[in-house]
């Protein structure tokens, strides 16, 4: 399997046709994701797939081709949805029985921006309900595992998008993160996420968690594949009033730049207890590399990183337990059998929630009550805002900031699963570029002597989604990290050794 | 302790719903009466991944009003959620404002029974989306989703109002008001303007408020006047029974004319309000608000009418109307300003009586101002009598036609030719000469009796001026 990019040429040269394509990620899908792959633990990255309707559109984009009409790079390009995205009359859930059978009427904006660069979609992925996890684990359809090692999750929310694409199920794919949901899996999987500045991409039809927080992002194989894809989905929607009205660059020609001359911060605090010496040793061997190239790097502090996963945790919440309230049983999703409109409600929400949503949203719902708000909500509002100016005050002599995306590589299946806090301190050096609506990268970095994925997380200012590109793509330049297969070859096909 | 020892404190909040032609964060239309949930997307359906786009037109109305009616218009306002979870709220928010609305401050003009004006203190205007309606059937409820997201103002009152006459008084004031500036209908009957009233009393003289409470589903200016004095009663008979109000919301119950409980404090809904984060400040350039035009208030137009000679009756009547004081203005601007107060004759004459009679529709009339202004030159001309004229005016009003025609049509025309009216003068004069007698001795009011001769003669289309201009030349010539 093709990068991404790398198919985008070859389909350019008329070498493979886009049903070609498609036909190898349909081929490998069935022998390595689904309970007909007859493996002993298949992958689950994908909820459902949309093959007719990803037919159609191949044939479209191969008819484009020969017409010469093609509609730009990722005309023909398998693209893979995580289950966030609404897309019209194609079941959504968001990971949640809540929303088991849920048709949209209509296409999220970003679903509409593919079709309209010719994209391929293959798929929904599996993800954890409502966005809410960092393993995948929590998904109502069952967990996602991660192609290096079937026993450990790929992360998460958007674990069954990376998955898909570290195990060349597709050559891209769309996640969303809201505290470390696209780059958190990329890391534990070995690709490359992004998660573009908040407003960068729209929201519109992209199933609420936090509203502040959430963004749109790619995932790929290399730096060149996320940023074809960002180019597509970037840019101001007016139906999202978040939305930003800066241009939008060429990513694919703003990653070529050379890195050179940039400084990178190395911030003491995304060092400090709790990150697995592995992982540490690989990031800065990382960060080493860059150096080579001419990246200057500098010790930075950004004080008030301690305190993001509590701010987070009051924000996100509050944000989710409003979001989710239309899933009430009245209009669409699951209905409880029930008689008055109370228990209609509650017995509707109760067997529609898994246990982590409802944790959240009683916390969220708890720090927004009478006589709370001040104490959590507020002044979470207010520690936001000194996060933000960390950064801020970061930026003024650095071009990026640099850190390990994951304090561990890919943790065990149910290993954190009755201990929340475990879980959410996975995301402790995510959290915050959310909490700071700034873009950030997760590149592959090296592995564990186990052979699990590292990632390295790039943080940029404002809009200076190509200034991380940059990074990441010299960071790719020197070294083979991204070219590593996961060892699915025990099923005991060679040809999946590409 | 009689109920007159007592002084009622009342607070008012007004919703009233923009007469925008969509919605506040969708495109979807507004109209009322369309068959239920045919008025939707889904934005005001709240489905999921759904996001609100705020609709430019509703914030110049609502900054309409605040200037109207003296507000300081926030240049930044947040936009917040307010929580709970109802079947007519379909995303299990309402987005509304909390901690800074658009408009802060200013007051309501309300007429005073003598005369006075007295000035009703607000305490803020905000904007917020309409909910659905629960349409309750014998065996299950059913949701019409077509009014949520329909931008309304929320106009809150200091309590200052003292009576239940004084707050029906500001309700009808308030009402006309927003329909002067054409951003509400003022329709209570289909929900377009409700009122909620917060009620207290407490003994006169006393510095402290009393313990409120809060009367709902008062949908009419007479049951705002029953809620109030039935709830005055209410809560001076507990405190003379030495109790204690409660606070509490009480619903109206329009059939009984009495409040009864509908949830107390403590079942009052936590509304968890938080800044919106789907949409960003609202923000206001002073340009933007200095854009929006404010027409002149109900009490400045009843001043301008005064001063243009209407008399105080009339004033009151053509004020008291929004199509009445537009169609009045637009005569007078078409006729001219010395026409106002025959122009204002017309609309509470001729024209109202037309428009309870069915056959004229204001809102969309046949005729033109200018139609008008031209029968009133027609008759100023001596073209058309008195009588002639109002019967053109009549058919003008109701057929639109021009008045040239209808005079044609109807032969109203006034002769004024000389010799034709000198052949009925001759005539008429030749067979009374017992009048002429009379008349040479003194007796100078018979020349209306002659006049008046020959208008039967030509059957009312003699210029009068002209015959007692003839009658008079004859009789003192000769």
């Amino acid at each position: 399997m093709r990068a991404l990019g790398e198919l985008s040429d070859a389909l350019a040269r008329g070498e493979v046709t886009a049903s070609g394509a498609l036909g190898q990620c349909l081929d490998r899908i069935g022998r390595l994701d689904g309970a007909a792959s007859g493996r002993a633990a298949p992958l689950r990255a994908f909820l459902r797939l949309t093959v007719e309707e990803a037919r159609a559109q191949a044939e479209a984009s191969d008819g484009r081709r020969r017409e010469g009409k093609a509609l730009g790079p990722l005309d023909g390009v398998p693209v893979a949805l995580k289950d966030i995205f609404c897309q019209e009359g194609v079941e959504t859930t968001a990971g949640s029985k809540i929303l088991a059978g849920y048709l949209p009427p209509y296409d999220a904006t970003v679903v509409a921006r593919l079709r309209a660069a010719g994209a391929v979609l293959l798929g929904k992925t599996n993800m954890d309900e409502f966005a809410m996890g960092s393993s995948t684990e929590n998904s109502a359809f069952g967990p996602t595992r991660n192609p290096w090692d079937p026993q450990r999750t790929p992360g998460g929310s958007s674990g069954g998008s990376a998955a898909a694409v570290a195990a060349r199920l597709c050559p891209g794919a769309l996640g969303t993160d809201t505290g470390g949901s696209i780059r958190q899996p990329a890391a534990l999987v070995g690709c490359v996420g992004l998660k573009p500045t908040y407003g960068r991409v729209s929201r519109y039809g992209v199933i609420a968690f936090a509203s502040s927080l959430d963004q749109v992002g790619p995932l790929a194989q290399d730096v060149r594949g996320v940023a074809l894809l960002l180019s597509a989905i970037a840019g101001k929607d007016e139906r999202d009033q978040t939305s930003s009205a800066r241009p939008v660059p060429d990513y694919g020609a703003e990653m070529q730049k050379p890195a050179a001359g940039m400084t990178v911060g190395v911030p003491r605090e995304y060092f400090g207890g709790g990150l697995d010496g592995e992982v540490e040793a690989a990031v800065r061997a990382g960060i080493a590399v860059l150096e080579k190239q001419g990246v200057r790097t500098r010790p930075i502090s950004l004080p008030n990183s301690p305190h993001a996963i509590a701010t987070y945790y009051i924000v996100a919440t509050a944000e989710a337990s409003s979001n989710l309230a239309r899933y009430d049983g009245v209009r669409y999703g699951h209905r409880a059998r029930a008689g008055a409109l109370l228990e209609l409600y509650e017995k509707t929400r109760a067997e529609g929630f898994g246990a982590e949503v409802k944790r959240r949203i009683m916390l969220g719902t708890y720090v927004l009550s009478a006589g709370y708000y001040d104490a959590y909500y507020l002044r979470a509002q207010k520690v936001r805002t000194l996060i933000r100016d960390d950064f801020a005050r970061a930026f003024g002599e650095v071009d990026a900031v640099v850190s390990p995306t994951s304090p561990h590589a890919a943790f065990k299946l149910g290993e954190k699963l009755s201990d929340p806090l475990a879980m959410y301190l996975n995301d402790i050096y995510t959290v915050p570029v959310n909490l700071a609506g700034l873009p950030g990268l997760s590149a592959p970095c090296g592995f564990t002597r186990g052979g699990l994925p590292i990632g390295m997380q790039l943080i940029g200012r404002p809009f200076d989604e190509s200034g991380l590109l940059r990074l990441a793509r010299a960071l790719e330049r020197e070294t083979e990290w991204h070219r590593r297969l996961p060892p699915l070859q025990e099923d005991g096909d060679a040809r999946l050794r590409l | 302790m009689p109920v007159s020892d007592y002084e009622p404190v009342i607070g008012l909040e007004v919703h009233a719903q923009l007469l925008t032609r969509s919605k506040l964060f969708c495109s979807c239309a507004t109209a009322f009466g369309a068959p239920p949930n045919t008025q939707v997307c889904p934005t005001c359906l709240g489905l999921p991944g759904a996001l609100p786009a705020l609709n430019r037109r509703a914030v110049e109305m609502a900054v309409k009003a605040g200037k109207a009616l003296g507000c300081k218009v926030q240049r930044r306002s947040i936009w917040a959620r307010k929580n709970y979870f109802y079947p007519d709220l379909p995303k299990g928010y309402q987005i509304s404002q909390y901690e800074i609305p658009i408009c802060e401050g200013g007051s309501v003009p309300v007429p005073a029974p003598d005369g006075s004006i007295r000035e009703v203190g607000l305490v803020r205007i905000h904007l917020e989306e309409d909910a659905g309606k629960n349409v309750h059937g014998a065996a299950e409820s059913e949701v019409d989703l077509n009014r949520s997201g329909v931008p309304l103002i929320e106009i809150v009152s200091k309590p200052e109002i003292g009576g239940a006459e004084e707050a029906s008084e500001y309700l009808k004031s308030l009402r006309l008001v927003l329909m002067y500036l054409g951003v509400n209908d003022g329709n209570l009957e289909e929900g377009s303007f409700r009122c909620d009233a917060n009620v207290s009393i407490r003994r006169r003289g006393a510095q402290k408020l009393g313990t409120r409470v809060e009367l709902k589903n008062i949908n009419s200016f007479r049951f705002v006047r029953q809620a109030i004095e039935f709830e005055i009663e209410r809560q001076a008979g507990v405190l003379d029974g030495g109790g204690q109000i409660t606070q509490e919301t009480r619903l109206f119950d329009s059939e009984k004319g009495e409040t009864r409980s509908m949830r107390s404090k403590e079942e009052a809904n936590d509304y968890r309000y938080f800044p919106e984060p789907d949409l960003p400040p609202l923000t206001l350039t002073d340009a933007f608000v200095e854009a929006v035009e404010v027409p002149r208030l109900p009490h400045q137009r009843a001043a301008d009418l005064l001063a243009a000679g209407v008399s105080a009756a009339d004033a009151r009547t053509i004020v008291n109307d929004v199509r009445l004081v537009e169609l009045h203005g637009a005569i007078a601007a078409a006729a001219g300003a010395a026409h106002a107060r025959r122009a204002a004759h017309l609309v509470v004459g001729e024209v109202s009586r037309l428009r309870n009679e069915k056959l004229i529709d204001l809102g969309a009339p046949r005729f033109t101002p200018d139609q008008i202004a031209e029968v009133f030159r027609l008759q100023d001309a001596g073209a058309l009598g008195s009588t002639a004229a109002r019967e053109v005016l009549s058919e003008v009003l109701t057929t639109g036609k021009p008045p040239a025609r209808i005079v044609e049509e109807k032969g109203l025309a006034l002769v004024s030719d000389d010799a034709a009216l000198s052949a009925v003068v001759s005539a008429i004069l030749a067979r009374s000469p017992g009048e002429i007698e009379k008349y040479k001795a003194g007796k100078k009011n018979l020349l209306g009796f002659f006049v008046g001769q020959a208008m039967k003669e030509l059957k009312g289309k003699g210029n009068p001026s002209a015959l007692g201009a003839l009658f008079q030349k004859r009789l003192d010539d000769g």
